[in-house]
């Protein structure tokens, strides 16, 4: 019933034209979520190579990145709003923030858990440190860093509705709307394009993965345990660091 | 073996506090009727959630047990809670509430909004004495455009401007806006119920126009202009108690009846400019204006 | 940050801080006990049986799309509690974490080395008393972690409840934003940090605890 109600305002052709249309602001919550996961990605893939590859800080850094999962997006989202000022900034900001650990802890473990045999063969062969790094370490960690990714993109795209309350006309903007007075179809509507939209980001990104992911690399992890694309495995690529962490908490 | 029992102990421990966790969910339920805690209910801006705190003040004093929940959504989200008995009381607002209730309402002038309320509140629930004190929903705008020669709503013309409210304001207002005063707007955005959003869209010139309320402390601090209403879309708004009729005894309805008695506009907006203004924490102004009523 | 000494100041302040704290650790506290159960329960109907682990493994990939704040507010539509019943965020958070759980579960389970196992058999264990006194045990550590990622995103996730009124610290973000005031936001991201820190630090004393054997070097 409630459902009816929410295809119902789904294909009013209402919704579909116009500057606050469902197309509009699924552009505009695509937007803020590829520019997130980007913008972490450009802080959280060279950290947690240098981290992994170096193997210095990995403490410091699996702590820090615990603690901003623990970060309140909501709590955020507010304070940076009344620092900064300007809700896309203050949005954008907060998603980022959101989007790091899980991408750092995809990065991380992903050139942490590359073979140590597999390595120091390369050393062997007279690689150097950079070249060990792009072409031993980063292949091996493709698999588990764009887990990584689309960890952060799920996570990215459900999130960009609660930043909506600092005033974006994102996906949330139906959501907060209809949940203010109670108008089902509204929200539950604006609910299904979220959770639509975070499956067709997700095999977009699985199709990415398994193109940048090396034949080698792909086979052995198929080999292995490793099942790319459920969300249990995207998980599991979430608790390794956290649990090997452990120690410091 | 020590470890086996150790193991059955914890997964006892955990199956015990998850059943027991659910029944105390049963009992955090806030049955806000017979059991005689009352619950007080807000909107989701400054001025609501102070009368609430009011309303929960007066009802301490009658000795009755009170909680407030403060902060909830809009009328629709508030009513629905008292009807499904997680609210007891609400304060609420003559016009916009009678509007609710009854969409086809057309009465504006404070004494006809509040009979008509009184015979169109549905049956369980009900309005108490409204208060004189009134905050009404008012359209301003910068004192840069008022200048310009936007006075009065019917000034807004026809795709001019675009206007700043909370989300529901399209729903209640478009077509009446344009039924009274021919006013379209460029784009109706949303922000919030009156609160920074709002208030920033209008200074930075995302809209040209905004829905505040007349208690606002944002309307002097930033030199707003408040467009006159000559056609009165907006109906008188007193501040009424709402509540379900068996949440609050007789002692309890006199008690929300002497604090509207007591409250006016003028010291409502000064209630509002404390807390938003002057930080003061909502549960202090609220006491403090309890003291000068004699309950 | 001048007002936070102002803000904390005042005794009802402090006092309301305290219950939105207990109401915080309450909304997100209960969901994981729960969750717990039901994971090891579902993790081991997964582990017996095949295709319930293929039903399950879909379902919480589907739970997991679904923002959070829509959840709350669908919850009673769907099964008809009080829209303000605090129950709504508990049954909302609880399909997270166990979503969360599940997998990790059976896996750990599915790890348990058959010689294990076998030896556990040989030496008289039936199989309802082996699977508590060494596959459950045994599995702690996988689902220590889980539980782990679960605490810290069920603390973060209770802010967003403040939104459709059951939000325990999350409410100071809404009430600091519409006052332009940033202690009490300052203050709600503190505590919630405090919060995860303290229950993160109970977990790994708590799972220490249950698996005395990773201390003592021992491999399983």
């Amino acid at each position: 019933m409630i459902f009816a109600d929410a295809f119902g305002w789904l294909l009013d052709p209402a919704n579909w034209s116009g500057g606050k249309s469902i197309p509009v602001r699924i552009g505009i919550h695509l937007l803020y979520c590829f520019g997130a996961v980007l913008g972490a990605a450009l802080i959280a893939v060279p950290l947690g190579l240098f981290v992994g590859h170096t193997g210095r800080g990995g403490l410091v850094l699996v702590g820090g990145s615990n603690a901003l999962r623990a970060l309140p997006t909501l709590g955020l989202v507010t304070f940076l709003y009344l620092v900064v000022g300007g809700s896309t900034v203050s949005v954008l900001i907060s998603l980022v923030v959101l989007a790091v650990p899980p991408i750092l802890a995809g990065t991380y473990a992903g050139v942490q858990d590359v073979d140590r045999g597999v390595v120091d063969a390369a050393r062997g062969m007279g690689m150097t440190g950079a070249q060990r790094l792009w072409q031993v370490e980063v292949p091996n960690a493709m698999p588990l860093l764009v887990g990584g990714l689309r960890n952060a993109m799920l996570q990215v795209v459900a999130t960009a509705s609660v930043a909506a309350f600092v005033g974006v006309e994102t996906l949330g903007r139906p959501l907060l709307d209809g949940i203010r007075v109670l108008d089902y179809p509204q929200f539950v509507g604006g609910a299904i394009l979220i959770a639509l939209l975070a499956v067709v980001l997700d095999a977009v990104l699985a199709v990415v993965g398994r193109l940048v992911v090396p034949a080698g690399v792909r086979l052995s992890a198929r080999t292995g345990k490793a099942r790319p694309g459920s969300a249990a495995s995207r998980r599991r690529e979430v608790p390794t660091p956290v649990e090997s962490g452990g120690s410091t908490a | 073996m020590k470890r086996t029992l150790a193991v059955v102990v914890a997964a006892a421990a955990l199956v015990v506090s998850a059943c027991g966790s659910k029944e105390d969910l049963g009992g955090t339920g806030q049955d806000a009727g017979a059991s005689g805690e009352v619950v007080v209910g807000s909107a989701d801006f400054t001025e609501n959630k102070i009368l609430a705190e009011i309303y929960a003040g007066a009802l301490k004093a009658t000795g009755a047990k009170v909680t407030v929940k403060s902060g909830i959504g809009a009328r629709e989200l508030v009513v629905k809670a008292l009807q499904d008995k997680s609210l007891g009381v609400v304060p609420e607002y003559t016009g916009n509430l009678l509007n609710y209730f009854d969409k086809t309402n057309t009465t504006t002038e404070a004494e006809e909004v509040y009979t008509a309320l009184k015979a169109k509140t549905p049956s369980g629930l009900e309005v108490l004495e409204k208060s004189e004190a009134e905050d009404k929903d008012v359209l301003v705008v910068t004192k840069a455009t008022a200048d310009g020669g936007v006075k009065s709503i019917a000034d807004l013309g026809s795709g001019k401007y675009a206007l700043g409210a909370a989300g529901e304001w399209a729903q209640r207002w478009e077509t009446k806006i344009k039924e009274l005063y021919g006013v379209t707007f460029t784009e109706i955005k949303t922000t919030d119920t009156g609160g920074p959003i709002t208030v920033d869209a209008l200074k930075d010139g995302t809209v040209q126009v905004a829905n505040l309320y007349t208690t606002s402390a944002d309307i002097k601090a930033n030199d707003f202009v408040e467009l006159e209403d000559p056609k009165v879309m907006y109906p008188a708004q007193n501040i009424v108690p709402l509540l379900r009729s068996d949440a609050v005894d007789a002692k309890g309805k006199d008690a929300l009846d002497k604090v509207s008695a007591a409250l006016t506009t003028e010291k409502l907006a000064e209630l509002v400019k404390r807390v938003d203004v002057d930080k003061e924490t909502i549960a202090n102004v609220a006491a403090d204006f309890l003291k000068s009523v004699t309950l | 940050m001048g007002d936070i000494p102002k803000y904390l100041s005042d005794a009802g302040t402090r006092a309301a801080l305290l219950e939105k704290l207990l109401d915080h650790v309450y909304l997100s506290l209960v969901p994981l006990v729960v969750s717990i159960v039901l994971a090891i329960v579902l993790g081991l109907l997964c582990h017996r049986f095949r295709p319930v682990n293929a039903v399950l493994v879909s379902l919480s990939n589907v739970v997991y799309t679904i923002p959070s704040l829509a959840l709350f507010a669908l919850i009673p539509a769907m099964i008809g509690t009080r829209v303000l019943d605090p129950v709504n965020v508990i049954i909302a958070l609880t399909l997270y974490t166990t979503a969360l759980l599940v997998r990790p579960v059976a896996e750990a389970l599915a790890a348990v080395p058959s010689h294990i196992t076998a030896s556990a058999t040989a030496m008289g264990f039936r199989p309802w008393r082996r699977f508590l006194a060494v596959e459950l045990p045994l599995a702690v550590p996988v689902l220590a972690a889980g539980v782990r990622v679960g605490s810290v995103s069920n603390i973060s996730l209770v802010s967003v409840g403040a939104l459709i009124g059951t939000g325990g610290l999350g409410t100071l973000f809404t009430d600091g934003f519409q006052q332009r005031y940033l202690a009490p936001i300052i203050v709600g991201i503190v505590l919630t940090l405090v919060l995860a820190l303290v229950v993160d630090l109970v977990l790994v004393l708590l799972r220490n605890r249950l698996t005395p054997w990773v201390r003592a070097g021992g491999k399983p």
